[in-house]
């Protein structure tokens, strides 16, 4: 990098101008990656963070995917499903929304019915909480809209549950959840949807499990927990959709890193044809070049990341935002790699200058 | 011979037809010596430097440099040749604005490969030789016209190159500012053994070379001994 930092220094106007623009394109992208990731959990955390393995769901029509909004399943299944080869639990539970009130405060939540303290299948509340008919367990945000703690009592259409305990961060399709007992929330649910058991099943598998030909016998479709959030209604319009933004300013970026370093290239291949001529090496000269590519772009990306991971704090309480380095390492890594790539196909240029050009060029 | 151009033979394409700007040249330049090329405008002074340094292949005919034939040499090996035996001293500096003086000299350390502690001091210790040894922190643009220059000299002698090849270094500098230079080359060439080439127009510069030849429409004219 010899001459390669000695220009970036020479030219520190236009290299600090590059440098801030990769800025605000690592910051855009990682803002949109922060409400992805956000707006992700808002939607989907209350399955996807359930301590059990695959979810069951009632096999789709035709054309259709398995979503929790279609999906209602008969305690037969429940019931085939528990005693399944390799199966160790097959938890039912239901998904539905309704709205809360409480001392004049109201909230849209979303309810989760899972096993009530005592019937089988174990608790998918955070913490192993246990629920009673009658009781809820209410996630922080539920809570928090709610102004509610332990010992309130919460009122749902029909229905008065007294708050036992405050757990966990879940929320689904951007409410915050609330859980109570399975025959509550069958007598909630029972007014929309129909009598049934339970939206769907939370399953604890081993390897000899053979989940499709049970799929196959009972009439469901199992998924593994951590693909639950593609059967949550409006999550893949919502994620593609950014990731879509996310997408395009990954090609910009990689656009306006190629037009930078092009136009500079052609600004100095008098001096790369005098080094030429002067014995260097085209390897070295496109090693230089990339070089100072590769240190716009950290450079740039490491400063549009430290402002997005700190606009993501001052934002977190307002909007669904969630920016962590697992979140983060993707979008800046394909940054980078793809800025490369620009200025990879930009330098290329390099070999193309004629030594011959120095015995005629005046500097 | 250090440098030695045997039946070279250069053309251009010129239209449907090719213009032939080296015409079957021969020239022995040996070591610690300098040749004086001189010539009007066209008359190929040009060509025949850039087939020596490589950077043009010849259609026909032989360049050898330090002992090495180079016809047949891919781009890679003539760089690498140019690196390690070859000096050239264009007619303009052509000094990177980047770089400082001093600077110029050690990127032809670091192009060829090598970097050792002793490049810094070797490179203070040419521009002292070319007189600049006050002037090495200074970029291209903080030194006059004939200071460039004498810093294109010395970086074309850091890596000690077998020949030196010069084209026209006083073309851009007043009557006694281009006597020193030429002055200078002649002195290092002695000094260092080098087998210099030095093109040029002026030949009120040439009392001290060793020999000159002159170039007229592609071919070599009479040489001329200096006495």
């Amino acid at each position: 990098m010899f001459v390669a930092w000695r220009d970036m220094r020479f030219a520190r106007g236009r290299f600090t101008l590059m440098t801030l623009v990769v800025v605000l394109l690592m910051l855009l992208v990682g803002l949109i990656s922060g409400l992805t990731e956000g707006l992700a959990r808002s939607s989907t955390s209350a399955v996807t963070g359930l301590p059990v393995d695959h979810l069951t769901l009632a096999a789709p029509s035709d054309g259709e995917d398995a979503a929790f909004e279609r999906s209602m399943l008969s305690r037969e299944q429940a019931h085939e499903w528990s005693r399944a080869t390799g199966v160790e639990r097959a938890a039912p539970f239901g998904v539905g929304t309704a709205r809360a009130e409480l001392d004049g405060h109201a909230a849209r939540i979303s309810v989760f019915g899972v096993a009530a303290s005592g019937e089988p299948g174990g608790s998918l509340i955070p913490g192993g909480q246990p629920v009673a008919r009658g009781a809820a367990v209410l996630s922080t945000g539920a809570a928090e809209e709610l102004d509610a703690g332990p010992g309130d009592v919460l009122t749902l259409p029909g229905h008065s549950l007294r708050v036992r305990a405050v757990a966990g961060t879940d929320s689904y399709s951007h409410a915050p959840v609330v859980w109570l007992a399975l025959p509550d929330w069958r007598e909630l649910a029972g007014g929309a949807q129909g009598a049934g058991y339970a939206t769907a099943l939370a399953l604890d598998t081993t390897a000899d499990a053979d989940l499709a030909a049970t799929d196959a016998r009972l009439g469901t479709t199992t998924i593994a927990r951590d693909d639950a959030r593609h059967a949550v209604s409006s999550f893949d319009a919502e994620n593609s959709s950014l990731q879509a933004m996310r997408g395009l300013l990954l090609a910009i970026s990689a656009l306006v890193t190629g037009a930078f370093f092009a136009v500079w290239t052609i600004q100095r291949s008098t001096d790369i044809a005098v080094l030429k001529a002067l014995g260097a090496a085209t390897g070295y000269l496109v090693r230089d070049a990339l070089a100072q590519a590769c240190a716009v772009l950290v450079a740039g990306i490491a400063a549009g990341s430290a402002l997005a991971v700190a606009t993501g704090a001052a934002v977190s309480g307002v909007v669904p935002f969630a920016l962590d380095a697992g979140t983060l390492l993707a979008p800046a890594t394909a940054m980078l790699v793809l800025g490369l790539l620009g200025a990879s196909l930009a330098v290329r240029r390099v070999t193309a200058i004629d030594p011959l050009t120095a015995l005629g060029s005046a500097r | 011979m250090t440098l030695s151009l045997h039946d070279v033979t250069l053309t251009y394409p010129d239209g449907d037809s090719r213009l032939t700007a080296l015409d079957n040249v021969s020239l022995d330049v040996p070591a610690g010596s300098v040749t004086g090329v001189v010539g009007p405008s066209g008359s190929g002074k040009s060509s025949l430097l850039a087939v020596a340094a490589t950077l043009i292949t010849p259609d026909s005919g032989e360049v050898t440099v330090d002992g090495t034939a180079t016809s047949g040499m891919d781009r890679a090996a003539r760089a690498a040749l140019r690196r390690r035996d070859l000096g050239i001293v264009f007619q303009q500096p052509n000094l990177l604005p980047s770089l400082t003086a001093v600077e110029q000299l050690e990127v032809m350390a670091r192009i060829s490969g090598r970097r050792r502690p002793s490049d810094r001091s070797r490179a203070e210790r040419l521009l002292a030789a070319v007189g600049l040894a006050d002037q090495a922190h200074r970029k291209p643009q903080q030194l006059s016209g004939g200071q460039r220059q004498r810093v294109a000299i010395a970086r074309a002698l850091l890596n000690d190159p077998a020949v030196l090849l010069v084209d026209e270094p006083t073309s851009a500098l007043d009557r006694d500012r281009g006597a020193a230079i030429v002055d200078l080359l002649v002195t290092l060439t002695r000094q260092r053994s080098t087998a210099t080439v030095l093109v040029t127009h002026d030949h009120e510069y040439l009392s001290e070379v060793d020999h000159i030849v002159e170039m007229i429409d592609g071919r070599l004219g009479t040489r001329q001994p200096i006495g």
